[in-house]
């Protein structure tokens, strides 16, 4: 393979697009003689509509239609397997706070929100149920993405009790919104029976079944569009009801339809990270060897669909130990069906698992990295296979190299500056290396120069770079002679831009076009030429498949205000190949920020008696801004992997929002002495006596 | 507009930004949440940052206004954008054009002395795809060769 481990640093291919405003993201697509769609969602989260009073709406000039259950037309809004159940104005049920309840269509984008605020709608309100500590429907779900949702290996209560150290805590997690900076869009327009779709969407491929479906048209029916995204992080992975009401809109008023929500309708139909209360028990001998470490979940979903917050997957295969049990219980509350955010499971698992173990590393006297290293996993302990590859030694070695953890004193509050504390801690980066089936075709125009086209989707990971790269480098070809293509439903299929695994499924499509494609040409054929790949899905097989890292911080705390402010976050990563130098580290560095937001911003907060979101803004739901940020680096640490998948790449997406949130927390311990399970850790958690 | 005389009858209640992307086709002006808490929208009005999105269009008649696409001139890129693309300053590029345009206001107003100053006055443009550090990098390098 003449692939280097890691691709060199070359900038985006679409930063020119994007730093001169010339890239179009679906809000920004202009259509002729398109109307504008504004939803109107509920103000309760648990009822029924009394009634709908649009008199006053209709009756304004340039409004097309006011849409709602008494005359939205019949389409299929029930869930299955791999779909959430919508929200599509077909009854008079109210199941969450911001649910859809009616669609008012305009001329124009200031008559279509004029138009909605003057619909007036009369609900009969039940209490709701408002957090999983008080909901009694509670259920253990079957299964997790195809794992079992609950494994118990050995006799983890028995080792627990005999156990010499024993942690026993409990960590929370709350309800975060994805809130990528592009509010979710969709513009629709049909042709008889045919519909096109411009949507914001980390997956066109879904969109385009799931909206076949719901119409129950022919999936050839429905094309899918999105050139550029604004970000994803899980929200724009899952096909939600705006999606399917801006193409019922359309074929209302039989025109071109946008629907872009607001962003505190960004709060409401479109996903979150649930809130998680998880418990945690580690027993070890003296000298820090886990014997047993038990993980029992309980986090939230919907009255109507499930989803699971899958916080315990990591722990079965983070740290050899003999005995394991992890759980997951879900509890059914009155809000919106959660979803996928960036490190679904890992972000919030990581920070509970890694946390204890520090707390661990304090109750054995032993420092935090020695306590890993004395527990270091050889093999998956989970099913004893051995890793594809695993450098998470390295990782430990750098990061503590850079972020200079041999001047840590080891003893909370110890460490100052001036009147501020100091803190430093460390977590364990992870997250599964998976890969799904992708296809791609290579072709060589007459002139030499090459487009690779695969419908996948480019959210700011670099999707238009970084296969255009590998394919030059596979066809020795200058970087200027290839080009990509995405976001096309009429391109050859490829997956969901989600759990990391886009690099390796249709990095590895594109591997293999490209490579038969030079086959081809060294044969003596001549271009025009094309070649495609359809590459399998591959999940697991002989080996166990994941990427590691390590996490550190630094962080002051002002003694008085209980303000923590990062100053430093180092990370050091093992992620296979890596495609691009430069857009890898981007990536990493920014899953180390949401880090950063989950540890001391994040929250989004219901009131206890309405079930309504108080702070369904970006005024009132934080997320780090730049001052927060203190100096940042991503190191990559080098790995070959012969196993994962043809071109040996992990993928880059999540692994730096694991561990990164334990990482601040345990420095922030270390500074202050104060240990905050319950994050965000905000500086009223950190001034309690 | 951008440098160019553009004759524009729109509704009152038509904001700075929703004329822009809905009237003019200026769609490199961004709405991340309409309600000026996130810099999307980031314009320059007579060489002043404003969030296009908290001022209606009619109140800037007569005013030169520049947005992302009136920066470059021609096909060579402003020395920010160049910065931008060099030091990876974005992922996605939805908050981009309104980054750069903050940034073109500070290092004209010479607020771009350290890094902490930079990260102080780039805060009011949120990045969720957390380009942040990339961002200050692209910023004191252009400080760096201006002054
Ligand atoms: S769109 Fe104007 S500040 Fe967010
Ligand atoms: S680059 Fe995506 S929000 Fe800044």
């Amino acid at each position: 393979m003449n692939l280097p481990l890691v691709g060199a640093a070359v900038d985006r291919a679409d930063g020119r697009v994007k730093v001169t405003g010339a890239a179009r993201y679906t809000a920004d697509v202009a259509l002729p003689n398109a109307a504008y769609a504004v939803m109107v969602t509920s103000e309760i989260a648990r009822g029924r509509i009394a009634s709908v009073d649009a008199v006053r709406a209709r009756s304004l000039q340039g409004v097309l239609a006011v849409l709602s259950y008494e005359n939205a037309p019949r389409v299929r809004a029930e869930g299955n397997d791999n779909a959430f159940a919508l929200s599509l104005l077909q009854d008079d049920r109210v199941r969450y706070d911001r649910e859809p309840v009616a669609v008012v269509v305009g001329e124009s984008l200031e008559r279509a929100h004029h138009a909605a605020s003057l619909v007036r709608i009369a609900y009969e309100a039940q209490a709701p149920v408002t957090s999983i500590e008080t909901s009694t429907d509670r259920y253990a779900p079957e299964e997790i993405f195809g794992h079992p949702a609950s494994v118990t290996r050995g006799d983890p209560e028995a080792a627990l009790s005999a156990a010499a150290i024993q942690v026993r805590r409990v960590y929370s997690t709350p309800v975060e919104h994805h809130n990528p900076m592009e509010p979710h869009a969709t513009i629709a327009s049909w042709d008889g029976d045919r519909l096109t779709v411009y949507d914001a969407t980390q997956g066109i491929t879904n969109v385009r079944k799931r909206l076949a479906a719901i119409f129950e048209i022919p999936v050839e029916n429905v094309r899918v569009i999105s050139s550029f995204l604004g970000g994803g992080f899980g929200g724009k992975g899952g096909v939600w009801s705006h999606v399917a009401l801006a193409a019922m809109a359309a074929r209302v008023v039989g025109r071109t339809v946008k629907l872009v929500l607001t962003r505190p309708q960004m709060f409401g139909s479109v996903g979150y990270r649930p809130r998680t209360i998880q418990a945690i028990a580690l027993g070890a001998d003296r000298d820090g060897r886990l014997s047993a470490i038990a993980h029992d979940v309980l986090s939230q979903t919907s009255v109507f669909d499930e989803f699971v917050e899958s916080s315990g997957l990591v722990t079965k295969m983070l740290y050899a130990a003999p005995n394991v049990r992890t759980t997951h219980t879900l509890a059914r509350v009155n809000a919106a069906t959660p979803t996928y955010m960036r490190a679904p499971g890992e972000a919030s698992g990581t920070f509970a698992l890694e946390s204890a173990m520090d707390e661990l590393a304090y109750a054995a006297g032993i420092d935090s990295i020695e306590l890993r290293l004395r527990n270091y996993a050889q093999t998956d302990p989970d099913d004893g296979k051995e890793f594809s590859s695993k450098h998470l030694r390295e990782c430990y070695a750098l990061g503590a190299e850079k972020i200079g953890w041999s001047e840590r004193d080891v003893r909370p509050r110890s460490m100052r500056n001036g009147r501020l504390l100091l803190g430093m801690g460390m977590a364990t980066a992870t997250y599964p290396a998976n890969r799904v089936s992708a296809s791609a075709v290579v072709r060589m125009e007459a002139d030499g120069s090459v487009v690779v086209r695969s419908g996948t989707q480019d959210l700011g990971t670099g999707s238009y770079t970084v296969y255009a790269q590998l394919a030059a480098t596979i066809l020795e070809l200058p970087l200027e002679r290839v080009r990509m293509e995405l976001g096309d439903t009429d391109l050859p299929p490829a997956p969901l831009s989600a759990g990391s695994w886009t690099a390796a499924s249709v990095g590895s499509a594109v591997y293999e076009a490209a490579s038969a494609l030079r086959d081809r040409l060294r044969k003596g054929e001549k271009a025009p030429l094309e070649a495609r790949a359809d590459a399998k899905a591959a999940w697991g097989g002989r080996y166990s498949t994941h990427a590691f890292g390590a996490q550190f911080a630094r962080v002051e705390v002002d003694p008085d205000l209980g303000e923590v402010r990062v100053r430093a976050m180092i990370g050091a990563f093992a992620a296979g190949r890596i495609l691009n130098r430069k857009t890898a580290r981007s990536q990493y560095l920014g899953g180390m920020v949401f880090g950063i937001g989950m540890a001391l911003h994040e929250e989004t907060r219901f009131d206890a008696s309405t079930g309504r979101i108080v702070n369904a803004n970006l005024a009132g739901y934080l997320v780090p801004v730049n001052a927060d940020v203190g100096s940042m680096e991503a190191y990559i640490v080098e790995e070959e992997d012969a196993h994962v998948n043809p071109i040996g790449v992990k993928g880059v997406g999540e692994l730096g929002a694991t561990g990164s949130a334990a990482a601040i927390a345990t420095a922030v311990f270390h500074a202050t002495g104060v240990r905050v399970r319950d994050l965000p850790i905000t500086p009223e958690k950190l001034l309690q006596p | 507009m951008n440098g160019e005389a553009r004759e524009l009858c729109v509704e009152p209640r038509v904001t700075l930004l929703d004329a822009l992307r809905e009237h003019l086709d200026l769609t490199g002006t961004k709405k991340g949440c309409d309600q000026g808490t996130c810099g999307a929208c980031t314009v320059l009005v007579d060489g002043r940052r404003v969030l296009s999105c908290l001022t209606l269009a009619v109140m800037h008649a007569g005013a030169s206004v520049t947005t992302i696409e009136g920066v470059a001139r021609g096909d060579a890129l402003h020395p920010v954008q160049d910065a931008f693309v060099e030091h990876d300053a974005f992922q996605c590029g939805y908050c981009t054009p309104g980054q750069i345009l903050c940034a073109i206001a500070l290092l004209q107003e010479g607020r771009t002395l350290d890094d902490a100053a930079i990260r102080e006055q780039m805060s009011g443009n949120l990045c969720r795809c957390g380009a942040y550090e990339n961002i200050v990098a692209a910023v004191r390098a252009v400080a760096e060769r201006t002054t």
